[in-house]
């Protein structure tokens, strides 16, 4: 296992490093420069891109910029907030980014998964056919279409949710795009934990389980769920990430100051540092839960953790 | 009762616990000839799996509608989606027929606003943005562009994606090492980040999401393709090919591609809905279509704008594009289980 996880990690910093490297790439072939706006003349802006080292080689500053990665320096902000360091113009837009996303996960996760067992126990019944329209509604609706329906209905219409973004009362405000978002979740965890369950339900071992009369809960919930449970944790990696998707449009929908409205500020700007910031920021994210869910698939099916051990 | 059947109902048994008459015989008088049953073709039984899904055929119909109205909406409106009437801003939806019923009869906030304009004898079906354009030619403007990068993710997922998972997997060994890892350092980037990025470096519009696509629309295509390889390529078919002296690109190509083909193009059709919502997020942001060309997302970042004011100019657009993306998720839910019945039915 140790070996397994280990493998995982270089493969996931090797992963980093060529994004970050691309990014630089893509920066370098950006068209503008960060000092565009400014009416400057062209010795003005030497003086200026060599302030900040833009005048060097490509290389030299990938290398530099990796080494100051290291000690936890972003490199500072041209544009948006002029000289403040990244790393703490980030911060504050990575939590909110997070809190959403994380309300949403949690949300969808724990609905879809009620709704698929339900779904399962009251197979080919209403409650089934009425989980059956709810996933193919949430998978098929992008989640900025039912932000927009939200904010317009319940945001406008009914009053019950503010529709922007209010620093004094995250929480509420916070409702809407978390509802929005959690849709997705939903609608994809409720149909696989439905298919798996109907599945697992009708398997032997569960029958002798219910041979040995066990209750109803503690069957479904210790001895189905787990089996359930692992297609499931593949899923949700995929999940996360459309997440990260959807909320970089959702903040837009509801002004939520996110990573996702910084870094679409950034690029408008040509913010070279905040650009790259937010975008590795968002690939770590990205790999990191890609490694947790391998890793978290290990932990709950112990059959992949032998073959995967021997591997 | 023939004789030998008593005969063996003595000798097996005690002598009362069967009588001859307990039997009877069955067919006496039918002629034992086989029956023969109409063959069922392949093709038919796919028909008959596919229509029995009513989800199915409901996208498919959808589609096609949508595909009908895509091609002929903006030649029928008697408009084009650029042409700006700036007296006519703003009017909601009105429909010959359906406004003598009290619905789409161009009243908004309880006043006719068409009246107040002075267009009493005008008719926009869909309205009009808030510069005068009709949006029934540009949600249908717009709908051709979802139409053909839904098309071209197709391509790309059939062009690219098999190729690869084809080569990767039928080669294995250090050539499927190397393709492997690219494809998950490709993986790892987010689609977001790659797409956003492309957007500024390549001129916005269509070139910047096709080539989106291209760097990772088709890897879910090449992963499937590469398991499928792996299950044929030790078939004895392809060694059989392999021994009258067949290239390894023939093999794969002549040999097994077509054994996978059907399957993998009705995996394709999963990944129409994940690129037209790729268009719509791009053209939301901004960063996609731009104007005056009309895209679903761009119509949509639009009427967002004047959201709480005129609600009507996005909702042709959205339900436009939640239909779009619905049935094209029924059908290729409907094909895949037509085409592969063995498949657990969710």
């Amino acid at each position: 296992m140790s070996k397994y996880v280990l493998k995982r990690l270089l493969i996931s910093i090797a992963t980093l490093l060529v994004i970050l490297f691309v990014l630089f790439l893509m920066e370098d072939m950006m068209p503008g420069s960060p000092f565009n706006d400014e009416k400057l003349n062209a010795a003005q802006k030497a003086v200026l891109y060599a302030k900040y080292g833009l005048d060097q080689p490509f290389m030299i500053r990938f290398m530099k910029y990796l080494g100051a990665m290291l000690k936890g320096d972003l490199g500072v902000s041209y544009v948006i907030n002029k000289n403040k360091a990244v790393s703490e113009m980030i911060m504050n837009p990575l939590w909110v980014s997070i809190r959403v996303g994380a309300q949403a996960m949690l949300v969808g996760s724990v609905l879809g998964l009620l709704l698929g067992i339900a779904a399962a126990l009251n197979h080919n019944s209403w409650v089934d056919s009425l989980c059956s329209i709810i996933s193919i509604i949430g998978v098929s609706v992008p989640s900025y279409v039912f932000a927009l329906l939200l904010a317009y209905f319940i945001g406008f219409k009914l009053g019950w949710a503010p529709i922007l973004y209010n620093a004094k009362s995250v929480a509420s405000s916070l409702t809407l795009p978390t509802i929005a978002l959690a849709m997705f979740p939903i609608a994809n965890i409720s149909r696989f934990t439905r298919s798996e369950m109907i599945d697992v339900l009708g398997s032997d071992y569960i029958l002798l389980v219910q041979a040995k009369g066990v209750r109803e809960n503690d069957l479904i919930f210790h001895h189905a769920l787990r089996n359930t449970l692992i297609p499931i944790v593949t899923v949700m990696g995929p999940l996360l990430v459309n997440l990260l998707t959807g909320s970089m449009v959702v903040e837009k929908v509801f002004a939520i100051p996110g990573i996702g409205m910084l870094m679409v500020q950034a690029i408008q700007n040509n913010d070279y540092n905040v650009v790259i910031a937010c975008a590795f920021v968002y690939s770590a994210m990205y790999i990191l839960m890609m490694l947790i869910v391998d890793i978290l698939y290990g932990v709950i099916d112990p059959r992949i953790r032998v073959a995967k051990g021997a591997d | 009762m023939s004789e030998t059947s008593i005969d063996l109902a003595k000798g097996e048994r005690s002598e009362d616990s069967f009588q001859a008459s307990d039997f009877q015989f069955v067919q006496e008088n039918e002629k034992l000839m086989d029956k023969t049953y109409k063959a069922t073709s392949y093709a038919k039984d796919v028909w008959v799996h596919f229509t029995r899904n009513k989800g199915a055929v409901v996208g498919f119909v959808i589609i096609v509608i949508i595909i009908f109205m895509a091609i002929i909406g903006p030649m029928i409106s008697g408009h084009t989606y650029d042409e700006i009437i700036l007296k006519y801003q703003s009017l909601p939806p009105r429909i010959p027929g359906l406004d003598k019923l009290g619905i789409f009869n161009g009243f908004e906030h309880g006043k006719d606003v068409y009246a107040a304009k002075g267009a009493s004898d005008v008719y926009y079906w869909f309205g009009t943005d808030t510069n005068g354009r009709d949006l029934f030619t540009r949600v249908w403007q717009g709908t051709r562009v979802s139409l053909i990068i839904a098309l071209v993710a197709v391509v790309i997922d059939i062009v690219i994606g098999m190729s690869y998972g084809l080569i990767s997997g039928y080669f294995g060994g250090k050539v499927d090492m190397i393709m492997q890892r690219i494809v998950e350092v490709l993986n790892g980037i987010p689609t977001l980040v790659v797409v956003t990025l492309l957007g500024l470096v390549l001129p916005q519009g269509m070139t910047s999401i096709i080539f989106a696509l291209m760097i990772t629309g088709w890897i879910g295509m090449s992963r499937i393709a590469r398991a499928e390889v792996l299950k044929l390529k030790e078939s004895e078919y392809v060694l059989a090919s392999k021994t009258l002296g067949a290239k390894d690109f023939a093999i794969i190509f002549k040999d097994i591609m077509p054994n996978i083909f059907g399957q993998l193009i009705i995996m394709s059709m999963f990944s129409v809905p994940n690129a037209i919502f790729t268009e719509a997020f791009l053209s939301f942001v901004g960063l996609g279509i731009q104007p005056p060309m009309a895209s679903l997302g761009s119509l949509i970042s639009d009427g967002y704008k004047s959201l709480t004011i005129h609600p009507y100019m996005i909702m042709s657009s959205i339900v436009v594009l939640a239909l779009l993306m619905l049935s094209f998720n029924l059908f290729a839910d409907g094909l895949r289980d037509a085409f592969d019945p063995n498949q657990k039915q969710s």
